[in-house]
């Protein structure tokens, strides 16, 4: 009797203690992740300047729909979902499936050199980007002299070529550091599999679609999550490398909050129903690519 | 066909390879380079490193600025794999269903992009500026706070304590240590390659982070090496060989990190997602 008391009383405190080990960890993220998304979310309802502001109802959300920077910022960040997710996360996958060959020479360092930009600074790497898409840059004055284009392309300052500098220097930012899941993935598949298969006759091409694929769907899953979240947050490259133009060509919703809270006469009830926007956003995507993979499963 | 399939795959990976790395190299080769030779789209290195670097210490403030986020990325990185270790830790070795839940709901976060939260962050600063201006905007605390505890840190040790052995917990209890003991005296140095990784992936966000910092830092005395890099960047005559020289400086941290402890880096992570 003495002895399952004391036990009890043991076990009383560790579960005390227990608690203790996850508190702070728990406290910190509700001071600075919870508690600011229902200030946001309050403030979405809010309009002034600066931090008179006062209930408006719903008057910011309508106002979103009629708001051309707005829905400018919305159509470029799709634009870049749309092309330059898909581009990325293909190379990615190809490039791992050919550094996954056991025969492959060099292979360390074309991993690294592929895996090198992944690891350079967000803002330094646009810096070096805007300065070699620039119109007298490195990369005209290469095309110049090798006769592919007559002129030099306005690579920063036309509205089309802008969101292509944008789309090439993410594709270069991230395509290694993707790869890396897909090789990690790679190495864990039995190498069995594709023996048998070989043996049943089938090409490189169905080996392919039917065995590599369908294993890796969890990191092609996650490799798309990340990067839709990635660029549902873009900010630090367009701000670097074009500033959001010209006009409002390439700026992304980031990048709009930024300035309605701290470049504009700041407007935060404003800039809180903008960033609800890309929560919204973000958790239809997330929840699109989910049902997408899962249906695949099934 | 084999021996064709074999050149595409050599040729398309050596394209593939010298498009990652040749912005590199530019930037290493201008950095050597007078601004003018630059414009000109000079690629081989010259003979002005000496001189960019004395025009980079006299005009530059790059001494205060490394030094700014050293110590910020540095007490980030301390603070981070604490709190981040002890919560996986917790979570994983002392299970129970309220904690899972709240585990669940803690990973939610991971879902909030900064900029939602980055207003509210700004005037909860402001209010805290006006108590105690020494943590308040435009303070080292100020941009260290929001970001030393993320879900995902605390998801990636929890994953990696999965494979802690538990007997050693036991050994551990039977030697008289109490948890806390037990949690550093057995499980740190057991985890230490977890702790690496965790600490390079920490570090190396921390030194790059840029929006947050813009934000709440203000006096130009405070700046950190992204928000220097960034004002270099937009100045209308920029002095390209110093403002290279400029960036090879500031990535240098980050790339010897790399090099140093690349497999720890890539089993930082990758090793969440398994």
């Amino acid at each position: 009797m003495k002895e399952a008391r004391a036990g009890m009383g043991i076990k009383a405190r560790t579960n005390a203690v227990s608690w203790a080990f996850i508190a702070l960890a728990v406290v910190m993220i509700c001071i600075f992740y919870f508690y600011p998304m229902i200030q946001a979310l309050l403030m979405s309802f809010q309009s002034g300047t600066g931090t008179n502001l006062s209930y408006v109802g719903t008057e910011n959300y309508t106002r979103l729909f009629k708001d051309a920077t707005f829905i400018a910022a919305l159509k470029n960040t799709f634009i870049y979902l749309i092309v330059q997710v898909p581009i990325m996360i293909v190379l990615a996958m190809f490039i791992s499936v050919l550094l996954n060959d056991r025969n492959l020479k060099f292979k360390g360092f074309f991993r690294t050199a592929i895996f090198l930009p992944a690891v350079t600074s967000l803002v330094a790497y646009s810096v070096i980007f805007k300065y070699l898409f620039g119109n007298e840059g490195l990369i005209n004055t290469m095309l110049l002299k090798l006769h592919l284009i007559a002129d030099p392309i306005l690579w920063i300052s036309d509205p089309f070529w802008a969101k292509i500098t944008i789309i090439v220097a993410i594709t270069w930012r991230w395509t290694g550091y993707n790869m890396i899941f897909y090789l990690s993935a790679l190495q864990n598949i039995d190498n069995s599999i594709y023996e048998a298969a070989r043996i049943d006759g089938a090409s490189a091409f169905r080996q392919f679609t039917q065995i590599t694929m369908p294993l890796l769907r969890p990191i092609i899953l996650f490799t798309s999550i990340t990067s839709t979240i990635g660029t549902l947050q873009l900010f630090d490259e367009v701000m670097n490398i074009t500033k959001g133009g010209p006009g409002n060509a390439t700026t992304t919703l980031s990048q709009y909050i930024y300035n309605l809270s701290f470049k504009y006469t700041p407007d935060f009830g404003y800039a809180a129903t903008v960033s609800y926007a890309v929560v919204i956003l973000i958790v239809i995507f997330s929840f699109l690519q989910f049902k997408l993979a899962g249906d695949k499963n099934g | 066909m084999d021996k064709l399939k074999k050149f595409l795959t050599y040729l398309f990976l050596s394209v593939a390879a010298v498009v990652s790395i040749f912005p590199f190299l530019w930037m290493i080769s201008s950095a050597t380079n007078k601004s003018v030779d630059v414009t000109k789209g000079k690629l081989m290195p010259g003979a002005f490193l000496g001189e960019n670097l004395k025009k980079v210490l006299d005009t530059i403030d790059i001494g205060p600025a490394l030094w700014n986020s050293a110590k910020i990325s540095v007490t980030t990185t301390i603070i981070a794999l604490l709190i981040a270790s002890l919560a996986g830790y917790g979570f994983e070795i002392f299970r129970s269903k309220a904690k899972d839940r709240i585990f669940s709901v803690l990973l939610l976060s991971m879902m909030i992009p900064f900029a939602a939260i980055m207003v509210p962050l700004y005037r909860m600063f402001g209010g805290i500026s006006k108590i105690i201006p020494a943590i308040g905007i435009d303070t080292m605390t100020a941009v260290i706070l929001p970001s030393v505890t993320t879900a995902f840190l605390i998801f990636f040790f929890r994953q990696n304590t999965k494979m802690f052995p538990k007997d050693m917990l036991e050994a551990g209890r039977i030697d008289g240590l109490n948890e806390l003991g037990i949690f550093f005296r057995i499980y740190v140095p057991t985890m230490k390659t977890t702790y690496a990784a965790a600490a390079i992936i920490t570090f190396m966000s921390s030194w790059n982070n840029y929006l947050w910092p813009l934000v709440v830092l203000q006096s130009p005395e405070k700046r950190t090496i992204p928000l220097l890099i960034s004002n270099l960047g937009s100045s209308y005559a920029p002095d390209y060989g110093v403002i290279m020289l400029v960036i090879l400086i500031a990535t240098l941290p980050t790339a010897i990190v790399f090099f140093l402890m690349q497999k720890h880096f890539v089993a930082g992570m990758t090793g969440s997602v398994k």
